[in-house]
């Protein structure tokens, strides 16, 4: 976590808070004021926004841009940005684009393979992955030097993310391997994929722990609630590296239809309540698919509103 | 090898039904081991072309050959005395041995009968996997053997991705995770320090990226 950036995220969590983030999924339209109103609903909860680029393979108006939106609201976006999408060039273009507008934090990902979305007949790029895009970021932050070895004078200011999955497998070790591998190449902080497993994933933090991992990148806790029964068996069945045990569908099916979204609220407090007493958690990340408007009520429930203001 | 599979009987139709005299050419490399375009592949394809032809009431004449290899001139000239009399030649070569030749004959027009699809292995018979895209500049000692360019659908030099689930690819449960093999591997080598070490980004100019590419052996030119 060396390289102190102008970033409000890495201030806070540097202060010792307990970082609260949640994310906006542009539209797939050109209609700008669905960001606005998506970040105004969750404004005043969280500490920083992320903005997803192309999530699951489907085109949609670009995080960059959405950036810039949130950052002129006088927000703290979170550029997220896959390498399936963009080469060398236009990544580092658009890097320090967002960097031009004050755009302080980038989250460093592959993204999914386009079969996913709606264009699975394109070409994909990976020129770089995640892993290589985050040395690249470090590269033009303290180095201010381009890939290709330009040196420039006004660098980027980028708090360095990537995403962690304790539950792709094959085992818990491979997975704190590769963000040991993560952290090495410049990254310092983790945003994980929503957790629903808690023995796994304490599992996980345990073992970055005793290596003390977790003193050099700033984890923060993936938190996603579930709306129905019906998400719930989705997300088990259907979505890649997602691990949803059987006895959370039970408990989603247990209660009548209307209550369910009331019980995916109650799990999803439960589980922050859980985790902040997880040594080496720094704070949460909400992703409220399609349902940012709940966003404040989790944070209000589990005591993290109002939000501490960061010293400048 | 070079593995192919035999394009369907229509496009081949569409591309050859106004011909009146054609010549069906197999090449006995690598599309003969992978049983796409060989001799035998030949003669059912003529076969099956004389009963369209027979069936839809018109005269033609379709002969099959086999050249040793398509991608080599000296084979290529077998054909030099009698390829003059066909309208077209299909060939079941590779798409290097379409090319090469319709460049050495170009004034024949020459159609493709397979679908040329990738560097692999036989696993079983008529079971071919993939397991090179010739980027190269061989990292396999790297990776414990595996090549994530080829088995990785994300060609990460730095994988798994968090889509990987139960050794799987997430673009489809038949596909083994290329990083899990390669991790396995290198646990297996007693390697896996190299797992932990970022690896750069890639050089791609010897890859397709840098256009078409030429190898001049000097030393096999005296």
């Amino acid at each position: 976590m060396s390289a102190e950036t102008p970033s409000k995220l890495q201030k806070m969590i540097n202060a010792g808070h307990l970082a609260v983030t949640s994310e906006v999924g542009p539209p797939r339209s050109a209609d700008g004021v669905v960001i606005e109103h998506k970040a105004k609903l969750i404004k005043d909860y969280v500490d920083a926004i992320n903005v997803t680029d192309n999530q699951t393979s489907v085109c949609r108006l670009c995080s960059l841009a959405a950036c810039i939106r949130i950052k002129q609201m006088g927000l703290e976006p979170v550029l997220q940005m896959v390498t399936r999408d963009r080469n060398r060039i236009a990544i580092q273009s658009d890097i320090l684009g967002a960097a031009s507008f004050g755009i302080n934090n980038i989250l460093c990902l592959t993204g999914d393979h386009q079969h996913f979305g709606d264009h699975s007949s394109c070409a994909n790029v990976f020129d770089l992955d995640s892993i290589q895009l985050a040395l690249t970021v470090r590269m033009m932050r303290d180095e201010g030097k381009l890939l290709g070895g330009h040196e420039f004078e006004i660098r980027p200011q980028m708090y360095i993310g990537a995403a962690a999955n304790p539950f792709a497998g094959p085992n818990v070790g491979l997975r704190v391997s590769r963000l040991a591998k993560k952290v090495a190449a410049g990254v310092q902080f983790v945003q994980t994929q929503c957790i629903y497993n808690m023995d796994t994933f304490k599992t996980f933090m345990k073992m970055m722990v005793d290596r003390g991992l977790h003193e050099k990148v700033a984890i923060l806790a993936g938190i996603t609630p579930m709306k129905n029964v019906g998400m719930a068996k989705y997300m088990q069945k259907r979505v890649p590296g997602i691990d949803v045990p059987e006895d959370i569908v039970k408990r989603m099916g247990g209660v009548p239809k209307e209550k369910q979204a009331e019980e995916g609220l109650n799990l999803a407090v439960e589980q922050i309540e859980e985790l902040k007493g997880v040594e080496g958690i720094r704070g949460f990340h909400i992703m409220a698919i399609e349902w940012e408007e709940k966003v404040p009520e989790i944070v209000e429930r589990v005591g993290l509103y109002p939000r501490p203001q960061p010293a400048a | 090898m070079i593995k192919a599979i035999p394009k369907p009987m229509e496009e081949i139709i569409g591309n050859v039904q106004d011909c009146r005299k054609l010549l069906i050419a197999a090449c006995d490399g690598c599309v003969t081991v992978c049983e796409a375009g060989g001799l035998k592949e030949a003669q059912v394809l003529a076969a099956a072309l004389r009963l369209y032809f027979t069936q839809g009431g018109k005269q033609a004449q379709v002969d099959e050959t086999s050249l040793t290899r398509q991608c080599e001139k000296e084979y290529l000239a077998q054909l030099s005395d009698r390829i003059d009399q066909y309208d077209a030649v299909v060939s079941l070569a590779c798409g290097c041995g379409v090319q090469y030749l319709a460049e050495m004959y170009d004034k024949k027009i020459v159609y493709p009968g397979v679908d040329t699809c990738f560097l692999g292995v036989n696993e079983e018979r008529g079971l071919y996997t993939e397991r090179c895209q010739a980027c190269g500049r061989c990292i396999l000692a790297e990776t414990g053997g595996i090549c994530p360019i080829a088995r990785c659908s994300k060609r990460m030099l730095n994988g798994p991705c968090g889509g990987s689930e139960g050794g799987k690819c997430e673009v489809n449960k038949d596909i083994p995770c290329g990083w899990e093999l390669i991790y396995e591997r290198l646990k297996t080598l007693g390697q896996l320090q190299r797992f932990e070490t970022p690896t750069v980004p890639k050089d791609w100019t010897t890859s397709r990226d840098g256009g078409p590419r030429k190898i001049v052996r000097e030393d096999l030119r005296i």
